[in-house]
């Protein structure tokens, strides 16, 4: 089977699970405790009339599978409606959000593997030596330290002690050289643990692979050290790490959450904070929606590299 | 001047149980376009002798002493980029997995002409064209278009192929083949190694086969080295070796080869095992298993001599046949006794 012909199966058998994205995010709130109807009167008791007439209103008055269709037929239009705490377009918030997440979390993961498949790579290489052992110390620490913990050490030493950076985002566009410069302590914060995790991941299974005949054959046919390694080797070592660099970015969904709140960063993870907070039902559904969506997305990409990597892979079945 | 001289040659192993010696001290030789056969049991030290040659060796094992020359050139003193340019090059390896051998990710056409282009100046065009002839060369049909294949798409026969392919990609001058038909069928192992006969007859090549099949031998093979514990304890030209083994490690390995026409039940094998090279034994290796053994073999190790002057040969030629043991300098009391019986057709019992 072609690459072409796998990843269109793949995206195909993704539909279903997409729709059971929706089904359980849109059953989430159904399921929370609180009503969404306190929120819109404030807490008070109000008429049963009024009550109704809001019901009515916002269609909560209709069965559930019905609010369930009515739903999912707005969101694939992209239409998430009215937030009834803040009255903006939930749509037009999310879109606001959405890139500064986006960046960062990007830029997170960009870091996480510029340094740890590297650093994965040297460490296997010299296994035993000094190399080794520091990036072990290090991938250690790193992923020990809570990123909230080292957000703040970072904000503390470079913004409030040696005042390199600013403490709070600059009021300046998303992609000027100022908010990438401000942005640089977050994506160190988020990426740490990952990169961390890539390489220790990356150095055991080279480790494995260094083992293997084909590598001795590379050798024996005269190839310099460095194709053996980076041609040979890292690709057939990088397919167990591709799984897990995948899942990094739900990780970094998470991480954005907490790491957001300490940057005073404006991107869906303070969003889906406050929304909570104020139980702004629509837009917690939107922002849920999406970060299921990401995590589907993200395992699609997964598979399609890793039988991009791994040719055996497209012949299963 | 031979092809590819070792003298000398150890190889230790650095275990937690202790240092192993897997090649405790051998010399040979092998001319140009010779096809010389090394076997004996298994751990007698026959790949990591192979490995040797092209420096392969991996923690923990390495070269303690000894000399390997190739066309006159010293192996082991040689640079990085001259080892790089000797390997694939000159010296090639054939390995026994095939299916390990060949990289998963790679297609068999990629893993081919990779090989030209690490030693000679070409285009992408001109390797891919290259490794197409060879593909053919080593008969694998409808080779064009199987270039772009990955090794999983090949029988386990097909893939030793395109391993074989890959060796000869640059003409070498040695091949060396470590059990090249052990990982296969038996029926496939017939047409793998006329391949390897006609081939290096061909591209005249001489070949080091590593077997621990004697049969396997006969057919394909010159001269014959065995060896036991990390030593050669006989080499002879192959006909004589078969039909007038010397040591009697040689007749014990020769008894327990089937043979057609063979109504055995049960093929007799040599008592007991290989020693531990971590602690060998005294004197001659072979004596706890040996049904001829006496005292002097116990306390004295015997060195390789010629078998009809007691001598032992600095540079012995082809065609000398040599054995490690009391016997030939007239140290047994009682002697070796066995009967070497040729059936119709070559056999022996
Ligand atoms: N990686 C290793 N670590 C430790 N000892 C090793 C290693 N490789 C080989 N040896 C030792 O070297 C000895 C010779 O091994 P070698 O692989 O050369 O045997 P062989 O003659 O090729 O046997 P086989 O027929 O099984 O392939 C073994 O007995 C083993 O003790
Ligand atoms: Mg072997």
């Amino acid at each position: 089977m072609s690459l072409a012909n796998y990843v269109l199966r793949r995206v195909v058998v993704t539909i279903p699970v997409l729709l059971g994205v929706t089904a359980i995010t849109f059953s989430l709130l159904h399921v929370a405790p609180g009503d969404p109807i306190d929120v819109v009167t404030g807490f008070q008791n109000v008429d049963d009339d009024v009550e109704a007439s809001l019901r009515a209103e916002y269609g909560l008055d209709r069965p559930v599978w019905e609010q369930y269709l009515v739903w999912v037929a707005d969101v694939l239009t992209l239409e998430f409606g009215e937030s009834p705490v803040t009255g903006r377009d939930v749509g037009a918030t999310i879109a606001e959000r959405l890139p500064y997440t986006l960046l960062l979390g990007g830029s997170a993961w960009l870091l996480s593997l510029l340094i740890g498949i590297p650093a994965g790579v040297v460490a296997a290489v010299k296994r035993g030596e000094p190399a080794d052992e520091v990036s072990r110390i290090a991938a250690l620490a790193g992923i020990a330290t809570p990123n909230f913990w080292l957000g703040l050490v970072l904000l503390l030493v470079f913004g409030v002690h040696l005042g390199w950076f600013r403490v709070i985002p600059p009021d300046a566009p998303l992609l000027s050289l100022e908010m990438l410069w401000f942005m640089l302590l977050p994506t160190i914060t988020l990426g740490t643990a990952s990169a961390a995790l890539v390489m220790r991941l990356l150095r055991s299974s080279m480790l494995r692979e260094l083992n293997e005949g084909y590598v001795r054959t590379a050798r024996a046919k005269g190839l310099r050290e460095r194709t053996v390694i980076w041609k040979h080797v890292l690709r057939n070592s990088l397919i167990a790490v591709v799984t897990v660099a995948g899942l990094q970015i739900t990780l970094l969904v998470d991480g954005a959450v907490v790491v957001e709140q300490v940057f005073s960063w404006p991107g869906m993870g303070r969003l889906l904070v406050d929304a909570i907070g104020r139980r702004d039902f629509p837009v917690v559904q939107a922002s849920v929606l999406l970060i299921g969506v990401t995590v589907v997305v993200a395992n699609l990409l997964v598979d399609i590299t890793y039988s991009y990597l791994d040719p055996r892979i497209r012949y299963d079945r | 001047m031979a092809l590819l001289e070792v003298e000398d040659l150890v190889v230790q192993f650095y275990t937690e149980d202790g240092t192993v010696r897997a090649v405790d001290g051998i010399s040979y030789e092998i001319d140009r376009g010779e096809t010389v056969a090394l076997v004996g049991e298994s751990g007698a030290g026959k790949s990591v002798t192979c490995l040797s040659l092209l420096r392969l060796l991996e923690r923990p094992g390495e070269i303690v002493s000894g000399e390997i020359r190739f066309d006159g050139r010293d192996v082991l003193g040689l640079s990085d980029e001259e080892l790089r340019d000797l390997r694939g090059n000159e010296i090639a390896m054939v390995f026994q997995d095939p299916s390990a051998a060949l990289n998963p990710v790679y297609t068999v056409g990629e893993q081919i002409a990779e090989a030209i282009r690490a030693h000679e100046d070409v285009t992408d065009e001109t390797a891919r064209r290259r490794a197409i002839d060879l593909l053919e060369r080593v008969e694998i049909p409808d080779a064009a278009s199987r270039y772009s294949e990955y090794p999983h798409e090949f029988s386990g026969g097909m893939q030793q192929r395109v391993v074989i392919a890959m060796a000869l990609s640059c003409e070498p001058d040695l091949l060396v083949c470590d059990e090249p038909t052990t990982a296969l069928d038996v029926t496939i192992e017939a047409g793998i190694l006329e391949l390897l006969e006609d081939l290096a007859a061909e591209f005249d090549t001489a070949i080091q086969l590593v077997s621990h099949d004697l049969g396997v031998v006969a057919g394909l093979c010159d001269r014959v080295q065995v060896m036991y514990a990390g030593e050669i304890v006989e080499r002879a030209p192959t006909e004589e070796l078969y039909y007038d083994p010397k040591h009697p490690y040689t007749v014990g390995l020769m008894a327990s080869i089937p043979r057609i026409g063979d109504d055995r039940d049960e093929l007799p094998t040599i008592p007991g095992s290989m020693p531990d090279l971590v602690d060998v034994p005294t004197g001659c290796r072979f004596h706890p298993r040996c049904p001829y053994a006496e005292e002097a073999c116990r306390l004295r190790a015997p060195s390789l001599v010629d078998v009809e002057t007691g001598v032992p040969a600095d540079e012995p030629a082809p065609n000398d046949h040599l054995a490690a043991c009391h016997e030939y300098t007239d140290d047994l009391v009682d002697g070796l006794d066995y009967e070497v019986v040729v059936e119709d057709g070559g056999g022996l019992e």
